[in-house]
């Protein structure tokens, strides 16, 4: 099958959808909701939410490194103003900001 | 919770709010009764309450635990995706935000 097409390009500007659906979700809590840039695409691979349930994950997902600034992701951040943290969040918990 | 000690049976009646009822109506639809196609078992329903863990089973109410249980049911088998739920979710939020 063939995998779904990336729609982002690195330099874009994206925010990670805020959701908190039951099952098995690679995104992380602590991500949800921030907007970050996408750094690279990392490639396409099954997803991990149907393979949990046993389905075999098809079509695959493009999967991104999204760059965050930390200050924006911790609100008590107390690091230089720049630190960033990279996340690899798949296209479809990603919306064009 | 099974097993443990526990207080009196509380014995008073009380109504059910619209979506404890819909929760309800979904059960007895999911499950086949009037003909359609049996897409979740009640065993699958006290499994996946049984999932939930004593913290998440104390903090619930009834029909919290239920329909829960339905939507984990429902990942299971596929009827639906995370992803469909999550964006579901959403959808509902931004609705009753306004």
């Amino acid at each position: 099958m063939k995998p779904v097409e990336p729609l982002f390009r690195p330099g874009e500007r994206v925010r990670v959808m805020k959701a908190y659906p039951l099952g098995h979700v690679r995104t992380p809590y602590y991500i949800r909701g921030a907007r970050g840039v996408i750094e690279r695409l990392c490639g396409a691979f099954a997803n991990p939410e149907e393979l949990a349930q046993m389905r075999d994950g098809l079509p695959a997902r493009p999967l991104y490194r999204v760059r965050f600034l930390q200050r924006e992701v911790w609100p008590d951040y107390r690091g230089s103003c720049d630190d960033t943290v990279d996340v690899e969040i798949f296209q479809h918990w990603l919306e064009r900001t | 919770m099974g097993g443990l000690p526990a207080g009196p049976v509380q014995r008073t009646e009380h109504e059910y709010a619209e979506w404890e009822r819909r929760v309800d109506a979904l059960m007895v639809l999911l499950s086949g009764v009037f003909g359609g196609k049996r897409l979740m078992t009640v065993d699958e329903l006290r499994k996946n309450i049984e999932a939930l863990g004593p913290e998440a089973y104390d903090a619930m109410g009834y029909y919290e635990r239920w329909v829960s249980a339905i939507a984990q049911t429902m990942l299971q088998r596929g009827v639906i995706t995370t992803e469909e739920l999550a964006r579901k979710m959403l959808e509902v939020e931004r609705r009753e935000a306004g």
